[in-house]
Order: structure tokens, then C-alpha cells, then sequence
């Protein structure tokens, strides 16, 4: 292979990994609110709230930083509006979850008018990890990105040990299993259930942030497009883990990039289909993982979707 | 006052429409085993559910050593010291043995230390010759096995008071006994105990003290010394109570239903049947007894058609329906009663005439062609509730507001008014008071000695005795033995429910 190629490669690859960062963020956080029985359709919702706010505080203090963290408190607090509905209310899950998406890109089309085709002024800036950067391949496609990138690692290796390795994991898993008995240990459902949710949107609106801050910084009308739905789609693929969330998350973030280069490049194929690519291989990769789910004896938390109620009989 | 160590006063639980604790007063020594009997729906489990801090009293108090105690959710009862085994267990069955125990703990680091946590269980466990693994997940353990985490979760809190609800009702005789060895042991050591049942026998050995419930309210509280069975049953359904059924003889007909060989897998994909095979005959009730899963339920879908046998035959009067659809099957002249009514028997928010006629709403007169005759199927309706005596707050008010006696009932009586060759009954008096439970068994006798085929499958051991003809044990999903109702005994069948085959069970004579 010459030298040209490395470099188109390394690009590819270095495009899929900051691709799948807006999908790893929101699918950690569907995760663990799953985990702890709240079935959240919200997401692409939320992912716009982030997306949004991320976009116009970055705008307004210059600040990518505390723009992303304005993104990520937008979609923790759309995510609280889910949370009292379905868990203080125990209304149903699914329609709650859907009118939470319904609400967010109505809101940011509404809000976003007069930000349209607006650019960031600002973006992240890349840096390299010291000695990781220097590995041939894994090095520049992985340790060459930004610091929310970065972060990103850092949050899937956390909460895979806080969810297999802590009490506040068997917390979690306990209550998405069994509601009833971790009730009757001395679990508080409801604050778990309340925190876990809320982690959820926290994460939704940080994969949001990161689209409109770094990933591509500016607003358009609708720009998650159907990313958290990839992303709810991406939890049953990583089979609830959040190492898993990885794989999943670069491989469909692959395909994005991939699109958007055959795209640059000219190639004829029209570019209606390319778009059509990564919802393609969504359909492809639940059927896959629902028969491997299947095989491995390996199930949606048991009570996921289902409102609990200490005192039904 | 030291002697109490938990004192309940005036405790009182509605729920809509129903008084569940009347005005309960209730006292437990230190160091005693005192049982709580009563009937399903007697207000038992409330009352524990109350002490546990599952559910709140709108009215009294709850003293523990002598000091008024605020009870508001299974956490503060744990801090109080009591821990309740409930009868549906309480465990994550995904999750470790180790997980399980030290879920809801606060006193844990964050980090968990499990070597520690291991160590303790082990100790506990050796303790009691419990066996058990910290590391073992909670889906891959017997019922029995899944008790003692249970015990072993308590006492790792350091529960000195425990509750156990109706835990008998899932082990066989001989686990049951071996509880019994544990409990005495716990009360030599000064725990005190709680012991929940509506079985006179084992109440009668285990107990110290005996207070009986009935419709909510506190009958009288007995020592054991001073009582005895009669007298207990007596309190406990406030008549005498028979403990024989009026039958025919015996007259054994042609062979109905031939199970040969059959194999099928439970929905984890586990084998459940293991090359199966009994005959049921026409005019025969035959028993089928056994522990909770092992092959029961499968085994009435198989013959029902609702699983698939994946080898073996089912024949029905000679002809094969193994597998065949499960309309076929109903109409060949095959009915079930299935053991939950709730779930697969009747759909809840449907009318009481909508589930009456849904074995009939295909045919005439009832359906008539595409459309469904309304003003016949209430008149049909009403033919049942009359005959089979079915309260319902009105006839097209939907099922689940019914009684579960009279759930029973309606669905019993759209069975066998089909008339079928052969019925399958599973679990059919589950969880229905003594009235209800007494009309379907002699609606089963009934139905027996009009020459019905009718295979039960129970857990209730007493039921089987009662009604059946012929008993048959199943265990891991084959027959460990046959005999006729008039010699079986209990010993000998709970021998055979954990697995001996019969010579060996008959070596042990």
C-alpha cells in the first residue's frame, strides 16, 4: 500500500472516531438509564438540546468548553422532564420519550431561526497524547483528537468499572432487574431511577454539544438527524455494556465518514443512498444483535419500561 | 417491657375496597417461633408487608424492644433489625450470590471488597451447612439454594427478628424439613422468628405460638401445647372443615391422553421435559405432583399445542395432536385451565361475557359469520354465572375486578362446559380462599365422575391426595413414579419429588 493511502486511511479513521464520539455519549447515557429501567426515546431529543445550547453559548462566550457543558446540563434537564413522567407519574415510558424528541427539535426550531448557517467562532483544538500519539495507526487515529474526544475514553472506562465494579453499580442493575427487591433491600428506586435518567440526558446533550462544537460547528435545522435514534439502536448492539457502546459507536461513526468522503470525492452514487447508509446498517446490526442476544441468553434489563409502585399488590 | 421484642398494636391497612388488617394486635417473644395461619387473603402477608415497611398502616403503632418505632420503608425496618423472607423471593437472578447480599447496604465502601464480603457468607453459610457459593449467579441455584441466600442476606444485616412468608410452599417435603432444623437452630441462638403458613401440620411442629387471622382480624392467639389441627382449621375458616371430598368409585374408562416420550425446552432454552410419558383414562383424576419447575407448566403447553414437543408423541383418544395448533387441539376436545388465570387464562379488561365466549365465539350460535351475536352471548353468560354461582359486580364489567375465586370460576366453568374428553387443570385452587377452593375441586370430582379424563398438575401435595385417582411425580421433566391415590403417602412422594426413582424410594421403607 503507498503512502497515499496510509494517509486517506488515517484520516477515514481519525473522521470515524470524532463520528462516533456524538454517538458514544448519548449511548453511555441510554445505558444506564436502561440499566436502571427507564426505556428513554427522548434521545435525539436531547441530543438537540445540546446540540443547540452547545452551539449558542460556544457562540456567545467564545468558549467551547463551557459551551459544552451548557449542552450537557440542556439535555440532563430535557431528561428530567422524562423523569417525572415516567417515574413520579409513572406514565408510559414510551410516548413520554417520544414527545420528549417531538419537544426538542420543535424547540431548537423554533429557537434556532436566527442561528441558521451560523459558524462557530471557536472549535476545540486538537492534541496529541504524549507516547500514545506516537503508535503507528492507533496512535494518530486515536490519540490525535481533542480533548472531548478524550474524554469520551475516559467516560466509557469509568463507567464500565462503576457499573460491573461498585455498589452503586449493583445498585443500578439490581434495580433494573428486580425493582421490587431492591426495594425491599434498602435500594431507593425512585432516586436511582431519578439520577440514572438524568445521567442519561447529561450524556445525550454532551453527544449533542459535540456535534455543533467540534464535529461539525455550526447549526442547521434538525443537524442531530436521527442520531439518537442510531444511539438507542447502538444499546442493544453493545448489549448494554459500555465497552461495547464503543465498538458500536466507531463503527457506525465509520460509515458517517465514510458517506460524507465518497461524497467529497465524487463518487456517482447518489448521495440520497450514501445518506441512507448508516440507517441502513442500524436495521442490519439490531436484527444481528438481537439473535446473538438471543444465543447468549443475554436480556433487556427485566423491567425496563415498567413504572414500579411500592404499594401494588 | 423485655420479654416482647416486637409488639404491633391496632394496625389497620386498607386498600381500595378491601380492609386487609383490622385493628391487629400481635406480640413476639424473644427467642420463639410464632406462627401467623391463616387463608390466603386472611391479611398475613399485609401485616409482615407492614412490619417489613413495604407497605404503610393508616392506623397503630409498632413497638420493638418496648420503644414506639417508625417504620417507613424496608430500610428502616432493617435498621430495626427485622428481615423479611418474602415468598416470592427478593433476589436479582442475574446478579452474584455476593451482589444479592450486600445490595442495599450502606455501610459499604464504594469499591466493593469482595474477598471480605466472601469471607462472611462463607462463614455464615458453613454455619448453617448452607453450601453456598458467593460467586454463583442467583438463576443458576435451586428454589432451595435461592432460600438460604435469603436467610444468609439476613443475617449478614444482622436481622434478629425474621419474617418468613409461606416458605414452605416452594420446597418438597424434605427441603421443608431442613428449613425447619434451620429455623430451630436460629432460635436456639435468639433470633425470633415469624413463621407465616396456612399448613396445620408443619405449623404444628414448628411453632411455639400460634395467632390466628381471618378477614383481616386476630382470632385468638394459641400456645401449640394447648391446640391442636381441627381446633386450628376451625379458627382459621370459622366452620368445620372437610378434609375428605364425596366421590364416585372409581370407574376407569379407555385410555383419553397418552403422553409417550416427549421432549421439549423451557424458553431459556433449557430441556425441561426429559422423554416424558403417562396415560390419563377416562374417569380418572390423575395427580401430577411435584416441585415448582420442574416441567409442569411445559408440559401442559406441549399437550395444549402452545410448545413445541421436539420429539415424542401426544395422543388424544388415539389420535396424534403432538404439535398440532392449539385450536385443533381445543377442538378435538381438549381443555385447560392454566395456572395463571390472570395472564393466560382470561384477559383482564375484557368483560366477563367477552371471556365466557371465547371458546364459542367461532361458532353458532354464538358467531354467526363474521359478526359476534351479543344478545346470545350474554345469554349464555348469564347460564354460567348462574350455574357455577359466579359473583360479578356487573356482567360486562372487566374480569380483573372479580374475585380471584371467582375468576376461577368463570374460567372453569368456559372449560368444561365445552364437554371435552379431557381436562388439564394446573394449579387450579392457587392462591383462592377455602370456599372457592372446596367448589372447584368438587367441580372436578364432578366433572370425574361424569367420565371426564382430567389430569391436575399441582404443587399443593394436599390438594393431589385429595381429589386424584392415580399419582403420578415429576421430576426434572420425567415421572420418578405412578401409584394409586389409595396407596400413596407423603414420605414416599416426597421422596420421589427430589428425584429418587421409585425402587430406591421403596428401599427407604
Amino acid at each position: 500500500m503507498s503512502g497515499a493511502h496510509h494517509i486517506v486511511l488515517i484520516v477515514l479513521f481519525s473522521a470515524a472516531v470524532q463520528s462516533g464520539t456524538t454517538l458514544l455519549y448519548p449511548t453511555i447515557g441510554e445505558i444506564f438509564a436502561e440499566r436502571s429501567g427507564i426505556l428513554n426515546l427522548g434521545v435525539e431529543g436531547m441530543m438537540i438540546m445540546g446540540a443547540f445550547f452547545g452551539f449558542v453559548v460556544t457562540y456567545i462566550t467564545r468558549n467551547p468548553y463551557i459551551g459544552f457543558l451548557a449542552g450537557v446540563l440542556a439535555g440532563g434537564a430535557a431528561a428530567l422532564i422524562h423523569a417525572f413522567v415516567s417515574i413520579t407519574l409513572r406514565g408510559n415510558q414510551v410516548v413520554s420519550g417520544l414527545a420528549l424528541t417531538i419537544f426538542g427539535l420543535g424547540f431548537t426550531n423554533f429557537y434556532g431561526q436566527r442561528w441558521i448557517n451560523l459558524r462557530s467562532p471557536v472549535t476545540v483544538s486538537q492534541m496529541s497524547v504524549p507516547l500514545l500519539s506516537k503508535i503507528p495507526y492507533i496512535g494518530p487515529i486515536f490519540f490525535k483528537q481533542d480533548a472531548l474526544v478524550y474524554t469520551s475514553y475516559i467516560v466509557a472506562i469509568v463507567m464500565w468499572f462503576i457499573l460491573y465494579k461498585t455498589k452503586v453499580g449493583v445498585h443500578l442493575r439490581a434495580t433494573g432487574q428486580n425493582a421490587r427487591a431492591a426495594d425491599a433491600m434498602g435500594v431507593n428506586v425512585y432516586a436511582t431511577r431519578y439520577w440514572w435518567t438524568f445521567f442519561g440526558g447529561l450524556l445525550a446533550g454532551a453527544g449533542g454539544a459535540y456535534l455543533t462544537i467540534a464535529y461539525a460547528p455550526f447549526w442547521l435545522d434538525g443537524m442531530t438527524a436521527g442520531r439518537g435514534w442510531i444511539a438507542i439502536a447502538l444499546v442493544i448492539f453493545a448489549m448494554w455494556d459500555p465497552l461495547n457502546a464503543m465498538v458500536g459507536a466507531y463503527l457506525f461513526g465509520g460509515i458517517d465518514a465514510l458517506q460524507l468522503q465518497l461524497q467529497a470525492v465524487g463518487v456517482t452514487i447518489p448521495s440520497s443512498l450514501l445518506n441512507m447508509l448508516p440507517y441502513l446498517l442500524t436495521l442490519i446490526v439490531i436484527i444481528i444483535a438481537t439473535l446473538i442476544v438471543r444465543v447468549k441468553h443475554i436480556s433487556a434489563p427485566k423491567e425496563l419500561g415498567i413504572p414500579y409502585n411500592r404499594e401494588e399488590k | 417491657m423485655a420479654e416482647y421484642i416486637l409488639q404491633a398494636r391496632n394496625i389497620t391497612k386498607k386498600f381500595p375496597g378491601v380492609l386487609a388488617n383490622d385493628h391487629i394486635n400481635f406480640d413476639l417473644k424473644k427467642g420463639e417461633i410464632h406462627t401467623i395461619l391463616g387463608e390466603n387473603g386472611a391479611g398475613k402477608s399485609t401485616l409482615m408487608n407492614i412490619l417489613d415497611g413495604i407497605y404503610y398502616p393508616n392506623e397503630g403503632e409498632i413497638y420493638i424492644n418496648g420503644k414506639k418505632a417508625n417504620i417507613r420503608s424496608p430500610f428502616d425496618s432493617m435498621r430495626y433489625g427485622i428481615g423479611m423472607i418474602h415468598q416470592h423471593f427478593m433476589l436479582v437472578d442475574t446478579l452474584t450470590v455476593l451482589e444479592n447480599v450486600i445490595l442495599g447496604l450502606k455501610d459499604q465502601s464504594f469499591f466493593i471488597n469482595k474477598k471480605q464480603i466472601a469471607d462472611k457468607i462463607i462463614e455464615i453459610s458453613d454455619k448453617y451447612k448452607f453450601d453456598l457459593k458467593p460467586f454463583a449467579k442467583i438463576w443458576q441455584l435451586s428454589v432451595g439454594e435461592q432460600q438460604r441466600v435469603e436467610i444468609v442476606k439476613m443475617l449478614f444485616r444482622g436481622a434478629d427478628i425474621l419474617i418468613l412468608d409461606e416458605p414452605t410452599a416452594v420446597l418438597t417435603p424434605q427441603e421443608s424439613e431442613a428449613l425447619f432444623e434451620i429455623l430451630k437452630k436460629m432460635k436456639s441462638e435468639g433470633k425470633s422468628i415469624i413463621f407465616i403458613s396456612h399448613k396445620l401440620n408443619e405449623v404444628m411442629e414448628i411453632s411455639d405460638r400460634i395467632t390466628v387471622l381471618r378477614k383481616g382480624k386476630v382470632i385468638g392467639t394459641v400456645n401449640k401445647e394447648e391446640t391442636n389441627p381441627v381446633e386450628l382449621a376451625k379458627m382459621m375458616v370459622g366452620r368445620e372443615v372437610l378434609f375428605r371430598l364425596q366421590r364416585k368409585p372409581l370407574e376407569r374408562g379407555e385410555e383419553v391422553l397418552k403422553v409417550e416420550n416427549v421432549e421439549a425446552y423451557n424458553d431459556r432454552g433449557i430441556k425441561v421435559l426429559n422423554k416424558i410419558g403417562f396415560t390419563v383414562h377416562k374417569g380418572e383424576i390423575f395427580g401430577l405432583a411435584g416441585v415448582a419447575g420442574n416441567g409442569q407448566k411445559e408440559l401442559a403447553q406441549v399437550i395444549t399445542g402452545l410448545r413445541k414437543a421436539t420429539s415424542g408423541k401426544v395422543f388424544l383418544l388415539g389420535k396424534d395432536i403432538t404439535n398440532q395448533h392449539p385450536l385443533v387441539i381445543a377442538n378435538s376436545g381438549t381443555n385447560y385451565i392454566p395456572p395463571d388465570r390472570l395472564k393466560v387464562g382470561l384477559i383482564p379488561n375484557l368483560s366477563s361475557i367477552d371471556n365466557a365466549i371465547l371458546r364459542r365465539y367461532r361458532k353458532n350460535p354464538i358467531g354467526s359469520g363474521i359478526l359476534v351475536n351479543y344478545k346470545k352471548a350474554r345469554e349464555y353468560t348469564e347460564s354460567l354465572i348462574e350455574k357455577f354461582n359466579i359473583m360479578v359486580p356487573r356482567i360486562d364489567a372487566p374480569v380483573k375486578l372479580l374475585s380471584g375465586g371467582n375468576m376461577q370460576k368463570l374460567l372453569l366453568a368456559r372449560e368444561i362446559s365445552e364437554n371435552p374428553a379431557l381436562l388439564i387443570a394446573v394449579h387450579p385452587t392457587r392462591g383462592l380462599d377455602i370456599g372457592a377452593t372446596e367448589f372447584i375441586r368438587k367441580k372436578l370430582l364432578e366433572v370425574r365422575d361424569s367420565g371426564m379424563a382430567v389430569l391436575l398438575i399441582s404443587e399443593d401435595l394436599d390438594e393431589i391426595l385429595m381429589i386424584s385417582d392415580r399419582i403420578g411425580v415429576i421430576y426434572e421433566g420425567r415421572i420418578t413414579g405412578i401409584m394409586d391415590a389409595k396407596d400413596a403417602d407423603v414420605h414416599k412422594i416426597g421422596l420421589l419429588m427430589a428425584g429418587s426413582t421409585e425402587e430406591e424410594s421403596a428401599t427407604v421403607h
